[in-house]
């Protein structure tokens, strides 16, 4: 009864989108306010439909409902309950109705919170939300609905969750995620109202915004905690793979921080409209085809969701309808779009479209590399493989330039600054960092090392930068305090990201530069040494879990004598899918990692072949993602946004 | 259709790490080693390398390297030992011929087309923005005066 | 802004769209074998049921023929085995087995039980022949031309369809020579 419920909640749910999706942008194009008017109501009504669905799935697995399909394949009556929930999105449909779920949560959300949104645009923005929403709910009731039965006979227990997927990180990475992925949406959607209604005035710049960035954070801490979780979960200590569906995430994101800066500068100055608007269509473009690539079977990846091809042609109508149709849009109205002010060839504007290009020529190349042996294979040229070699070689040398430029915007004035101003403000940076840069590998490692003399060298300057950047703001100031309070959460939120992406460079620099690790057979009572630490295999014994039973290691880890922690690695043998899971055990620390994993037993005596990782600073990477995050959530207190205005252009 | 989901069920459910214990007395070889496997694709998985994979496959394609480096091949030798006998599928850094030149050259291209638009663009909205405007001419005197005023801000 | 320029991402954004749509009738998983028209490896092993006989490529040149990779661990094996009886029936060409990493008592009992379809097997315990000819998992066969020259991998079960499609293949041999 309840799967029909919650299928029946979608029809609804599509019913209202489509009439969303209609009417409020008919009474925007006829000025009729009654139509209009009906934009915020059925932004409801979609949201409670799509709710009641999302409770239907998560009742059914709940209470183990073997009947519903979906539910016997990802679900089993011994798994624990957080992850019986969260096996909601573990599969393809289900993750599809959270994607569905999230996009009316922002709808909705932009339907409350735009008080000073004219009517009209207000109309437009939710008819495009709604114009997508019927493409997704109509791709889960037409190919992918999870609430299909297998009846009249059902299975008495459920097939099991993927091992690897139950887990904290299932809790919580795809929710972010895709609150990132759909949240870009909105950016989108104010600018295709803008392209429609002709208003392309900075204003829907300063609207677009707060949402922007949320999506952005939103986003960021997803891939964050994906690349922590295949860390602790996989078993061989890497945190990122240039995988396709990993890709997939990275692109939108970065396309997503040169649209947040391209908002700022249209807001503030009335310039780059025409290229913001591309940048938000082109940012939400790659949310989609990210969709695309992960459930149309046409890449491979362990990441991939089972898919096939049927329901890859359906997404792709929906790419050529959303994204080809907003690109003509685009090209025809565009041209109405004139600037509001001007700027000299040396300028923070001019800057800051220098380092849109590094990051799109980033976003490129991601997609170049992913989709190269699509391309090849599609022209009959046999099959070639793009993996991280490729990725790191090209990525690298273009992050640095982009980082280098980073501190040099910062000092850069609006309009126009000169290269003297420039000089004077930068040269202390940079003469700290290239010593710092130059004198770390000697000190941390064992000579110097160019590759960290690289990485460190950017990441403090842009800390270095982004410091002298707010010590001068407080230069004519007659109270620190209160000059601190002026600030606004918008600055702070700037400064914290900023210094993220530091602290990112300084965790990749220097685990991939200084990571040691072993395999080694060892026999209890064996002892290894790896970065200084003493390893002492004490044997494994068996274990019980909820749904596995597995063999526990126990190692214990000292240095120069002194007792640092026992660590306790899992070979876990899942009952019900009869597979084998490695479960890693670390010492995690703010400056490094002790990573242990079990392999197979090998011999009589006990012994096991056993993996140990040194991982300086890995921590790092996240932290940085995080602070990132953290970031962009911060400008979203800014007062500003607060204020109901009737959308005059705000001037720096 | 079923079968293939079955296919690809099964082959997601043996995940995990491979740790392949191959002593090395050379420190050089070992590191080698690490590369090699870490940059071979393993032919048969979802896109995973030599290392990370405990296919039957991947576990036999390293002791061939193992042996190999045994045996004192180069990198060289061993890549194209691979190459013949499983395609440039198996190497994760493409090679850099006439069919990958757009892939590594594609994105410094882009990147120098990008900046040279972005200069030609910001040059020539100035050169209009230059027309447009009218300064009026300042004689000696007033050029004079403007130095003047400007050079105390300096100090 | 010229208008035209304005055009562009829409354009480079349908040709991305018609590469996308041919690629989901391929499938990224399937890899073709890097030995096609070139020679089928030298080697020297032992035969299956008769441990003391060592083959080389000398015992199948002359004619074109089927060499079938297959192992007592590998269920699709079992799935393909009565289609490989009938082609050994028909008697069109000759399938020579390519036992791959298995044990010779668990293959010689499984041959025993199941019937027998190949003109002899060859025994590759370690797989090291699976190397050479760039075989990635079981079951895969292949069709040799008469000078020995690898034409045709078929990775997967052998279906009454595949065997049509062989024929056809064997056909055309048969012609250009």
């Amino acid at each position: 009864m309840i799967p029909e419920l919650g299928e029946f909640a979608l029809i609804l749910a599509l019913g209202f989108s489509f009439i969303l999706a209609v009417i409020p942008l008919y009474g925007a194009a006829t000025l009729n306010t009654l139509w209009m008017d009906y934009a915020k109501p059925l932004a409801r009504a979609q949201f409670t439909f799509l709710l009641i669905s999302f409770i239907c799935l998560g009742y059914a697995f709940a209470n183990d409902d073997f009947s519903v399909q979906y539910v016997a394949n990802h679900s089993n009556s011994q798994l624990p309950i957080q992850f019986k929930l969260s096996a909601i999105w573990g599969g393809h449909e289900g993750s599809l109705l959270l994607w569905a779920f999230i996009l009316s949560g922002w709808t909705l959300a932009v339907s409350l919170f735009s008080r000073g949104l004219p009517l009209d645009m207000l109309a437009r923005v939710l008819g495009v939300m709604g114009i997508i929403a019927t493409g997704f709910i109509s791709f889960l009731l037409w190919t992918s609905s999870p609430f299909l039965r297998y009846l009249p006979r059902f299975p008495a227990d459920g097939a099991d969750l993927n091992p690897l997927l139950q887990d904290f990180g299932l809790i919580v990475h795809p929710p972010m995620l895709y609150m990132g992925y759909v949240g870009f949406s909105v950016a989108f959607a104010f600018a295709i109202a803008a392209l429609l209604s002709g208003r392309l005035d900075a204003a829907w710049a300063r609207w677009s915004r707060p949402w922007t960035n949320v999506a952005w954070a939103f986003l960021g801490a997803g891939i964050t905690l994906g690349s922590w979780w295949a860390y602790y979960e996989l078993g061989w200590g890497g945190w990122w793979f240039w995988d396709p569906v990993e890709n997939a995430s990275l692109m939108p994101w970065l396309v997503g921080t040169a649209l947040l800066h391209s908002l700022a500068v249209t807001e503030k100055r009335g310039v780059f409209k025409s290229w913001t608007l591309l940048l938000a269509i082109f940012a939400f473009s790659l949310s989609l085809l990210g969709t695309f690539l992960v459930r149309s079977g046409v890449l491979t990846s362990v990441h991939a969701f089972a898919s096939d091809p049927e329901r890859g042609f359906f997404i792709l109508v929906l790419l050529l309808l959303t994204i080809g149709g907003s690109l003509t849009l685009y090209a025809f109205k565009a041209p109405n779009v004139k600037s509001e002010s001007s700027f000299g060839w040396l300028s923070r504007e001019m800057l800051l479209l220098i380092n849109n290009v590094f990051l799109v020529v980033m976003a490129i190349t991601v997609l170049l590399g992913t989709l190269y042996p699509l391309l090849i294979d599609a022209l009959g040229s046999g099959k070639i493989s793009v993996g991280p070699p490729y990725f790191n070689a090209l990525f690298v040398p273009i992050m640095s330039l982009l980082a280098l430029s980073m501190g040099i915007s910062g000092a850069a004035r609006w309009r126009q600054t000169s290269v003297e101003g420039l000089k004077k403000q930068l040269l202390v940076s940079g003469i700290i960092s290239l010593v710092v840069g130059i004198i770390f590998p000697f000190i941390y490692g064992d000579g110097f090392n160019f590759r960290v003399f690289l990485g460190i060298t950017i990441s403090t300057w842009v800390i270095a930068t982004t410091a002298k950047e707010f010590k001068d703001k407080f230069r004519n100031a007659n109270s620190i305090t209160a000059k601190l309070s002026q600030l606004t959460p918008s600055y702070y939120g700037m400064m914290l990201a900023h210094v993220g992406v530091a602290v990112v460079a300084i965790g990749i620099t220097l685990v991939s530069t200084y990571s040691e690790e072993r395999d080694m057979r060892m026999a209890p009572g064996d002892k290894i040494e790896l970065a200084d630490y003493q390893f002492e295999f004490k044997g494994a014994k068996k274990v019980k879990g909820a749904n596995f039973t597995a063999d526990e290691g126990t190692v214990v880890i000292t240095l120069e004598g002194e007792p640092v922690v026992t660590l306790h690695p899992q070979k876990r043998h899942y009952t019900v899918k009869r597979s084998m899971m490695t479960e890693a055990s670390i010492d995690a620390g703010l400056f490094r990692d002790l990573y242990l994993a079990m392999g197979e037993p090998l011999g009589d005596d006990g012994a096991w072949a056993i993996r140990v990782h040194y991982k300086p600073y890995v921590r790092w990477l996240w932290l940085g993602g995080l602070l990132m995050a953290l970031g962009g959530l911060l400008t979203v207190f800014d007062k500003r946004y607060r204020r109901k205005s009737t959308g005059e252009v705000a001037h720096a | 259709m079923l079968r293939f989901f079955i296919l690809v069920l099964l082959s997601i459910t043996s995940a995990y790490a491979a740790i392949d214990t191959y002593e090395f007395k050379d420190k050089g070889k070992e590191l080698r080693f690490h590369e090699l496997s870490a940059d071979m694709r393993c032919p048969k998985c979802q896109n995973q390398n030599l290392a990370d994979s405990n296919a039957a496959i991947a576990t036999d394609l390293k002791q061939k390297i193992y042996l190999m480096l045994e045996a004192d091949k180069s990198d060289t030798e061993i890549i194209d030992y691979m190459v013949a006998r499983y395609g440039d599928f198996v190497l994760y850094e493409p090679r850099f011929n006439a069919q990958n030149a757009v892939l590594w050259l594609g994105p410094g291209a882009l990147l120098l087309f990008g900046l040279i638009i972005v200069i030609w663009l910001t040059r020539s909205r100035n050169k209009s923005a230059a027309n447009t405007e009218q300064a009026p001419e300042l004689d000696a005197k007033q050029q004079k005066q403007l130095q003047q005023v400007l050079d105390k801000g300096k100090k | 802004m010229p208008r035209l320029l304005l055009f562009i991402p829409l354009a480079l954004f349908i040709s991305l769209s018609f590469f996308l749509w041919k690629g989901l009738s391929i499938d990224p998983r399937e890899l073709p074998s890097a030995l096609i028209d070139k020679p089928f490896p030298e080697f020297q092993v032992a035969a299956l049921l008769e441990p003391e006989r060592i083959l080389s490529k000398a015992d199948f040149i002359g004619k074109p023929v089927l060499v079938n990779v297959w192992a007592t661990w590998c269920p699709s094996c079992r799935q393909e085995h009565e289609q490989l009886l009938r082609i050994a029936q028909d008697n069109k060409i000759d399938i020579i087995g390519l036992n791959y990493k298995d044990e010779r008592e668990a293959a010689t009992n499984w041959l025993r039980q199941l019937g027998n379809p190949y003109a002899f097997n060859i025994y590759d315990e370690a797989g090291m022949l699976g190397l050479d000819l760039g075989v990635y998992g079981a079951p895969e066969t292949y069709l040799l031309d008469a000078q020995g020259v690898v034409r045709h991998r078929h990775v997967g079960v052998v279906t009454a369809q595949t065997w049509v499609e062989l024929q056809a293949m064997i056909q055309a041999l048969g012609v250009s020579q």
